[in-house]
């Protein structure tokens, strides 16, 4: 007797022509997900994407704790970036319990969010790099990103896992000598950026390998819905900082990078583009922020939303992070959501691979500014 | 359109109201409209929202409401093309029946698909397939995405699917 498979379980058939090989979950190339591609010779057919080998069910657990226990663990996802992702989740409790930030406490948010996302961009630089066989580009920014964990170290008392924003501001105020530490830090690693053009971007292996493979045009980024440096790279002048400035962005001094090509290396160099103006926003917001003043303002235990939903998006080191928040008058939230940029990002993979050489996978997988854990949450 | 019939409402919801008179309007806070339409309505609406400059899909989220025995889908959509929705976002939403003993797939818990105008959205209604059991009728690739391939219980967004020891 047969039943009818129901429509997550279909098989399908293979062509005696293609092979079909499983990349991943266990492929070092991979990341923490499976790639089933279809292969005719050398020439990727067919790509199909399996993410879900380290979903963690964050949403669900969102849902049995209250606004403020839920920041440790909403951060886990993607602990390179913590500040950033749990930002919106941040701004979006604001706007649901009617809290006012304080000044200063705006500034710090931005600096460590900035911090943040050149301790992530330099982890997936690395990874690029050892992908690409480069492997002082492996080096490198692994060696360099403990600037930046210092810094933050100093900062929330925490290497990765911060959950350094609450609702109402941060945790706690910079120490004392913070200004001159972050500034002499962010100085050198102006002057070492440079250097990463000489040996990585600069390189025509580099450039023979990334050129032109994995083109996305800019029509296709937006009807694909892509976000971040994959966006970006394909002409599309969209950040979050500049579009729907959050905090103090509006009032700090920095460029939106856009490049045409829409290539890997185009997207590759975006990350790397936009580091620099991370730098130029940290020392902007340094030098603007109140030097004294509260950082944190003080909730009620258990604080309840409305009856409402709210949707905040910030622009994190993988691209536009939205949350939405469903509030129903009790202290735990009813629904929470990420959008997370990598997961948005995911749909452009079967696009771009399909017609590749298989060779060329590792360039544009990585390319595409995917953190396989955070698409999983 | 009568402008005298029309609540005070402006911008993308005004419009989504004048052109879907059956649509609410959950909120017409500056920048995020929220617009619940009929599940017969969805696909003109979303195609509606395309004409109007949303060219993407942010988000779609599914929220699980037992005590009405129905689940919402919400699409969250934005546009990068058009300079004046730029800050914008509007939550389009719609509400599926929902069963006490679901059969993903095979129940009446479905919507018409949204894929055939914003290609974001496939992995997204995929994901809310396995998670909350929504089928979504017109959609290429209906298969799970984040889940076991042999998951055998309740979606587990379900409101039903209770985490244990909690």
């Amino acid at each position: 007797m047969a039943t009818p498979l129901p429509p997550g379980l279909q098989l399908e058939k293979v062509d005696e022509r293609i092979m079909t090989l499983n990349v991943g979950p266990q492929h070092p190339g991979s990341g923490h997900m499976r790639i089933i591609v279809q292969i005719d010779g050398d020439y990727i057919v067919a790509c199909d994407p399996d993410p879900g080998y380290v979903h963690r069910g964050e949403e669900k657990m969102a849902e049995y704790r209250n606004y403020i226990t839920n920041i440790p663990h909403l951060e886990r996802p993607v602990i390179h970036d913590s500040c950033n992702i749990l930002y919106p989740y941040v701004l979006a409790t604001e706007d649901l319990l009617g809290i006012e930030v304080p000044e200063r406490a705006k500034y710090v948010r931005v600096i460590a969010s900035e911090l943040n996302r050149c301790v992530y961009t330099l982890y997936w630089l690395a990874i690029y790099g050892i992908f690409l066989g480069h492997s002082t580009m492996f080096m490198w920014p692994a060696g360099d990103r403990e600037l930046f964990i210092d810094l933050l170290e100093k900062m929330t008392g925490a290497r990765v896992t911060h959950a350094y924003f609450v609702p109402g501001g941060v945790r706690n105020d910079l120490p004392a000598n913070f200004e001159d530490v972050c500034l002499r830090q962010v100085a050198y690693f102006e002057k070492r950026i440079a250097e990463y053009a000489d040996v990585f971007y600069d390189n025509p292996i580099l450039i023979s390998r990334t050129q032109d493979t994995g083109v996305l045009s800019r029509n296709d980024a937006i009807r694909l819905g892509t976000t971040g440096s994959v966006l970006r790279a394909s002409g599309v002048d969209f950040d979050i900082r500049k579009k729907e400035p959050y905090d103090v962005y509006d009032s700090l001094d920095f460029e939106t990078n856009v490049l045409k090509a829409g290539d890997s290396y185009a997207r590759s160099k975006i990350p790397w583009l936009d580091m620099m103006e991370s730098c130029r926003i940290i020392r902007d917001a340094l030098s603007k922020m109140p030097k004294s003043g509260s950082v944190r303002v003080k909730l009620k235990p258990n604080p309840k939303g409305g009856d409402e939903s709210v949707y905040r998006r910030v622009e994190s080191g993988r691209g536009s992070l939205g949350c939405h928040i469903v509030s129903r008058k009790k202290p735990e939230p009813y629904r929470v959501k990420l959008s997370v940029g990598s997961f948005r990002n995911l749909v452009a993979m079967p696009y771009l691979l399909k017609g590749e050489k298989l060779g060329n996978m590792p360039a544009v997988y990585w390319s595409l500014n995917y953190w396989p854990v955070e698409a999983d949450r | 359109m009568d402008a005298e019939q029309q609540p005070a409402t402006s911008g993308t919801a005004g419009l989504m109201l004048s052109k879907f008179p059956g649509a609410t309007i959950l909120s017409d806070k500056p920048d995020r409209p929220q617009v619940r339409v009929a599940p017969g309505e969805i696909h003109q609406a979303a195609v509606y929202a395309k004409d109007l400059g949303y060219d993407h899909a942010e988000s779609v989220s599914g929220v699980d409401y037992p005590e009405d025995s129905q689940i919402e889908v919400v699409y969250h959509l934005g546009s990068y093309t058009n300079p004046d929705l730029q800050r914008n976002v509007l939550a389009l939403s719609v509400r599926a029946p929902r069963e006490e003993v679901p059969s993903p797939g095979r129940d009446s818990t479905r919507l018409p698909t949204l894929r055939d105008v914003f290609y974001s959205v496939e992995f997204h209604e995929r994901e809310i397939f396995e998670m909350l059991g929504v089928y979504f009728e017109g959609h290429p690739d209906n298969r799970r995405l984040l889940l076991p391939e042999d998951w055998a219980d309740l979606p587990p967004l379900r409101k039903d699917f209770d985490i244990k020891g909690r």
